[in-house]
């Protein structure tokens, strides 16, 4: 019995690592231009979509495929900065979410006028049905160990990238003190652009291990949008690691209370999320 | 969001216009069971209540700061509740209503405590996740119909009236009575010292503290005072559907989506501007009706461009042509 419960937290932590994927753009929106971007899972979606195109309409490999679809994404997150979001960006409360709100509602029925709603997965071959076993009794899937590992890089390459290098500085100039950051001549949309080409980057990565391990439709997208959301307020906001945390206390739970009777399983999760913002609403790792 | 500054002239054509046609539609609207069919009021009550959803969330946006995303979860309280008042326990519908509505007030004591542990822009993803968390326990509670959800039972109906007309018409009057309550009574709010608070918090949180207005407590006031009149709308909805579940009831799309197009294109921040939403949003319904997602599309569309072209929606240019408020929520300054 009590390899049965390993195997549970088990998965639940390698479910965090695919949570975590679909965090790490909300958070870079949130800390750098201070978006809480509602349309963020429809973003994801929108990758899957594109990934879908790739494979089935021009029968690309998925691999290529997703190094296709990397650059376009991010392309796409700087035109949606500078051409959309740069006019609400410093607008108060209101306007960001609210562009954001309607832009959720018209990816969302554009992909269903132009895919249907049926459901999609990706496959993944041998990556998605192989596993190890760890020890006497305890597996592993390749492709949720697969998942974890690629968040973890993802994060270490992203925090190097934000505190280690030069382009770094600037995001953090823009995100601390936008009008500071103005008058000593950065240009302060460019690198909210450039902010968000990275979310889009990442959103690319979110779309492939969302799609190889689960189904999605064009429908998808708040789901999505609720667990990163969840993810960054547990994780607390401007702590990248925090993120890998918050998202495997969220996998751990629901995989724990879906062991116990699996229509339990999200509403875990949520509860999960509310007891801890009633403890600590700073979130679990930072200082009040 | 600063309110548009009175002008110096009072009283002239344009808004006894715009105070004519209110007027005329409040009568339209009492006399309707009078004029028209069962199905036209059935309409209408669809109406009343789309209409008393938007402005409660046009309350808490436009006024309280407060973007909420998941206000449909006290919409789905009601329904259950009423369903619980009226077919578990047999309570006549006019009386299950009201107390739908309360029972909706007392679930959201726990709701603000909380999602008020959350700021600004994180409220409004944390009420969804609670609005989420009451629409998965719904479908578990047993005598509820489960995931399925269930029907009312007949003698729900029949108590309602004993022909198909005569309910549609008990049926619209409630809608009827809970929208104009909601309306005159959050239009006294407005008027009063806590709405006077509101619109100072709004408009510069800091000066409004240090004059001694209490931030917390005229927020959650607020967030309060929108459930019970959420509950009574989705005991109504319940009511003319005969039918609860826990998709339907807590509807994302119907209560929260369409609601905040209403009022983004209607006008934030004003108390004609919810009404002149739901008049464009059942406008575009009946002309788009056929095109299916392209009409959320074009909604999503329209309610993007709005906020970046005039954030203050039509009721903003309209009011440029009007001079001053139609419903006035401001006082006016004594004259010297």
């Amino acid at each position: 019995m009590s390899e049965f419960y390993i195997n549970v937290v088990l998965q639940g932590v390698l479910l965090g690592g695919l949570y975590a994927l679909f965090a790490i753009g909300l958070a870079l929106s949130v800390g750098i231009v201070r978006l809480v971007n509602i349309a963020h899972g429809d973003l994801i979606i929108l990758a899957s979509y594109v990934l879908v195109v790739l494979t089935q309409s021009f029968g690309l490999p998925l691999w290529l495929s997703f190094l296709i679809l990397v650059p376009l994404m991010a392309g796409f997150g700087y035109v949606l900065q500078q051409g959309l979001l740069r006019h609400v960006t410093d607008k108060g409360m209101l306007p960001p979410l609210l562009v954001t709100f309607g832009l959720s509602v018209i990816i969302q029925n554009g992909l269903l006028e132009g895919f249907g709603a049926d459901t999609r997965s990706f496959s993944g071959g041998a990556l998605q049905t192989s596993t190890w076993q760890l020890a006497e009794g305890i597996y592993v899937g390749a492709l949720p160990a697969l998942t974890l590992l690629v968040a973890v890089v993802l994060i270490f390459a992203i925090d190097r990238l934000i505190y280690g290098s030069h382009f770094g500085a600037r995001l953090r100039a823009v995100s601390e003190a936008p009008a500071t950051a103005a008058l000593v001549g950065l240009r302060v949309n460019r690198v909210h652009a450039l902010a968000l080409a990275l979310v889009g980057a990442t959103t690319a990565v979110a779309a492939l291990f969302m799609g190889l391990r689960m189904n999605f439709d064009p429908l998808s997208g708040p789901g999505r949008l609720i667990i990163a959301f969840e993810v960054i307020v547990l994780g607390g906001l401007g702590n990248l690691w925090g993120i890998l945390a918050g998202a495997i206390l969220l996998g751990v739970a629901q995989s724990v209370a879906g062991a116990i009777d699996v229509r339990l399983q999200v509403l875990a999760g949520h509860l999960v999320f509310l007891l801890i913002i009633l403890l600590r609403p700073q979130g679990l790792f930072q200082r009040s | 969001m600063t309110d548009l500054p009175l002008p110096p002239t009072s009283r002239h054509a344009p808004v006894v216009f715009g105070r004519t046609i209110v007027i005329a539609l409040v009568a339209l609207a009492v006399s309707a069971p009078w004029l028209t069919d069962a199905n036209a009021l059935q309409l209408g009550t669809q109406f009343l209540c789309l209409l008393t959803v938007a402005l409660m969330w046009n309350l808490l946006a436009g006024y309280a700061d407060i973007l909420s995303l998941g206000q449909h979860m006290f919409i789905g309280v009601g329904a259950y509740a009423f369903y619980g008042l009226a077919a578990n326990l047999s309570v006549m519908p006019h009386i299950a209503i009201p107390l739908a509505g309360i029972i909706a007030l007392l679930a959201a004591l726990p709701v603000v405590f909380v999602v008020f542990r959350l700021r600004a822009a994180y409220l409004a993803v944390g009420t969804w996740v609670v609005a989420e968390v009451f629409m998965l326990v719904a479908g578990r509670i047993p005598g509820f119909g489960l995931g399925t959800g269930t029907s009312l039972p007949l003698s729900t109906a029949k108590a309602m009236g004993a022909t198909a007309l005569d309910r549609a018409v008990s049926i619209y009057l409630l809608a009827l009575a809970v929208a104009l309550v909601a309306w005159l009574g959050t239009w006294m709010l407005l008027r009063s010292r806590h709405g006077i608070a509101l619109m100072a918090i709004r408009d510069n949180e800091e000066a409004a503290s240090s004059l001694g207005v209490n931030l917390i407590r005229t927020r959650l006031g607020v967030f309060l005072w929108t459930a019970p009149f959420l509950g009574m709308v989705g005991a109504i909805t319940a009511l003319q559907k005969m039918r609860i579940s826990p998709t339907a009831s807590f509807g994302f799309l119907d209560w929260t989506v369409f609601v905040i197009f209403i009022v983004v294109i209607g006008g934030i921040g004003s108390l004609e501007g919810p009404l002149i939403g739901t008049i464009v949003y059942f406008a575009l319904r009946y002309a788009l009706s056929d095109y299916g997602t392209w009409y959320l599309i074009v909604l999503g569309g329209v309610s993007v461009a709005v906020m970046l072209v005039e954030p203050r929606g039509l009721w903003a240019l309209l009011r440029r042509w009007i001079g001053e408020d139609v419903i006035p929520v401001s006082h006016r300054a004594p004259k010297q």
